[in-house]
């Protein structure tokens, strides 16, 4: 912890709501990124879940815009210390997608465009914990947020949701992502302070 | 180069990212010497250059991620936490560091 | 652990404007070692809360003693460059690390001529440098070529338009590329190869180049040099990257 330098407040925060450990509330929306912007046009743009034994289910735009989607209000954590509160989102239910893909896996890597991967439990992205998100704030998701569509697992730190998600590989052993191989805890639970390995 | 070439090139780069001279710091907690003037291979385009050349996302104290200025791909992975750094170079093949002063 | 690498409390002792949105602040920092042109220091401000913020800044000169300077260029709608600028007040205390960076830096004894082409902001490490020159009463040829919008958003003018004795063989051009002061031979406009084969150094004297400002601007005149045969090995580049302010 630093001397406290008198009169900086840093962006707007709010006080007095209840938070992980070492977060705090900002009102923005801040962009971290580990690369440059991917643009993926939606006529190329495709989801895939791969099943350990390599059988492979596949969703255009259009198809994955053609699947019952949910409005959900949730909270979002940032491993970088930020929190932000009730953010609207809309997209599909992984259980939706996961509904006729047969697995015995255990694990989950996501892929992104532009080549980020994190990795997850399965169950944690079943039973209405997750979803494919396309909108944020009733608007089409931007790129720099994760547009078209990223993954949004909003009980682990952010990193867990992937933006610019591209696909599932379902895995019986658990690999490290980007972030996780670097560092960062496999699992990644705000609320019991997982931001490093061994945390 | 006219107008139009360098407005094509501030739009290639409207992401945010700083260069290799901002890992300076960050990097002086872990090395003796400075490593920004040190000579890296791209793992994935062979691409040598100094550390200092890479393009840097990410905000001190992190994490951050240097990628090549050629090919893009990711050659130096930094995660600071309170106690404990984890530097990543798998995308560095080679790093030839300059010991003289 | 690296001299360099702890953070040190520094004082405030003095701030000077440069332009309407830029300021010079004058920092004493106990045992600071000392430090080269073109090198930077990391801040880093606490909040009241435990929040923290670090941000690079180029040192602007030489040190005197224990006193360095930086100049912060206002970002509208920043985090840090907005409390740097308006906040924080002469006797404050602040978080300093460095000096670091050893890439771009020139150092007094390499012979080579030395070419700074400077795109707004990005003056400030090369401006460290043409004064470490004076500073060190070196002879090694420089010419600075400092592109900027409008003679409002100068920094160093003072200096940079009445070159002292120490200056003799160092060469600034200002080039406008929004507005320039009446009676300027040369038109507003952007930095172009003309302007660094003219105001510039030929390749055959095989100078160091340093290039600093915002992206778009180091890529293109990084661009220039190469394409007027500069060895891209002599090229060195400093990014102003937008840092959040």
């Amino acid at each position: 912890m630093g001397i406290v330098s008198p009169g900086f407040r840093g962006r707007p925060r709010s006080k007095g709501v209840e938070l992980p450990p070492g977060q705090y509330l900002v009102e923005d929306f801040p962009v971290l990124s580990a690369g440059p912007t991917p643009r993926v046009p939606l006529d190329r743009w495709e989801f895939s879940v791969t099943t350990e034994s390599g059988e492979t289910h596949r969703w255009s735009w259009a198809e994955l815009l053609a699947l019952p989607s949910e409005r959900m209000t949730v909270d979002l954590h940032c491993v970088t210390r930020w929190s932000k509160l009730r953010t609207p989102w809309q997209g599909v239910s992984l259980d939706t997608l996961l509904a006729g893909v047969e697995t015995a896996a255990d694990f989950v890597m996501a892929d992104s465009y532009g080549g980020y991967t994190t990795n997850l439990p399965l169950q944690d992205l079943r039973n209405g914990q997750a979803w494919i998100a396309y909108r944020y704030d009733g608007k089409d998701l931007s790129a720099e947020h994760g547009g078209p569509a990223r993954l949004l697992v909003p009980h682990l730190y952010l990193w867990k949701s992937a933006k610019w998600v591209r696909g599932l590989r379902l895995l019986t052993q658990d690999e490290p992502g980007f972030w996780e191989s670097a560092g960062y805890h496999d699992y990644g639970d705000p609320w019991r302070e997982q931001r490093y390995q061994g945390d | 180069m006219d107008d139009r070439h360098q407005d094509r090139h501030q739009d290639r780069h409207q992401d945010r990212h700083q260069d290799g001279n901002a890992l300076a710091g960050p990097l002086a907690e872990i090395f003796s010497v400075d490593v920004t003037a040190a000579l890296g291979r791209c793992a994935a385009c062979g691409l040598n250059g100094p550390l200092a050349s890479l393009r840097v996302y990410g905000q001190a104290p992190g994490p951050l991620v240097g990628r090549c200025p050629g090919c893009e791909a990711v050659v130096l992975r930094l995660v600071r936490g309170p106690e404990d750094a984890w530097l990543d170079l798998s995308g560095t093949r080679c790093l030839r560091v300059p010991l003289g002063g | 652990m690296n001299v360099a690498a702890g953070w040190r409390v520094a004082r405030l002792v003095g701030v000077h404007d440069e332009t309407a949105t830029a300021r010079t602040l004058v920092l004493d920092v106990p045992g600071w070692p000392g430090h080269l042109g073109g090198q930077h220091v990391d801040l880093q401000l606490t909040a009241e809360d435990g929040y923290q913020a670090q941000r690079s800044y180029s040192l602007a000169a030489p040190a005197k003693g224990d006193r360095i300077e930086l100049t912060v260029q206002r970002v509208p709608d920043g985090e840090v460059s907005p409390y740097l600028t308006e906040v924080l007040t002469i006797g404050d205390p602040i978080e300093v690390r460095g000096p670091v960076g050893g890439w771009f830096v020139w150092r007094p004894a390499d012979p080579a001529p030395v070419l700074l082409l400077a795109g707004g902001a990005g003056i400030v490490p090369l401006m460290a440098m043409v004064r470490a020159r004076r500073a060190e009463a070196s002879r090694t040829p420089f010419r600075l070529i400092y592109s900027l919008r409008t003679p409002g958003d100068l920094y160093y003018g003072e200096e940079l338009r009445r070159p002292g004795p120490g200056d003799a063989g160092a060469d600034a051009t200002l080039l406008y590329t929004r507005t320039a002061p009446p009676g300027s031979p040369r038109p507003s406009r952007r930095l172009s190869t003309e302007d660094v084969e003219r105001y510039g150094w030929p390749p055959d004297f095989e100078p160091t180049c340093y290039v600093c400002g915002p992206t778009g601007f180091v890529e293109a005149a990084a661009d220039m040099l190469t394409k007027l045969g500069h060895d891209p090995r002599r090229v060195r580049t400093e990014r102003f990257g937008p840092s959040g302010g």
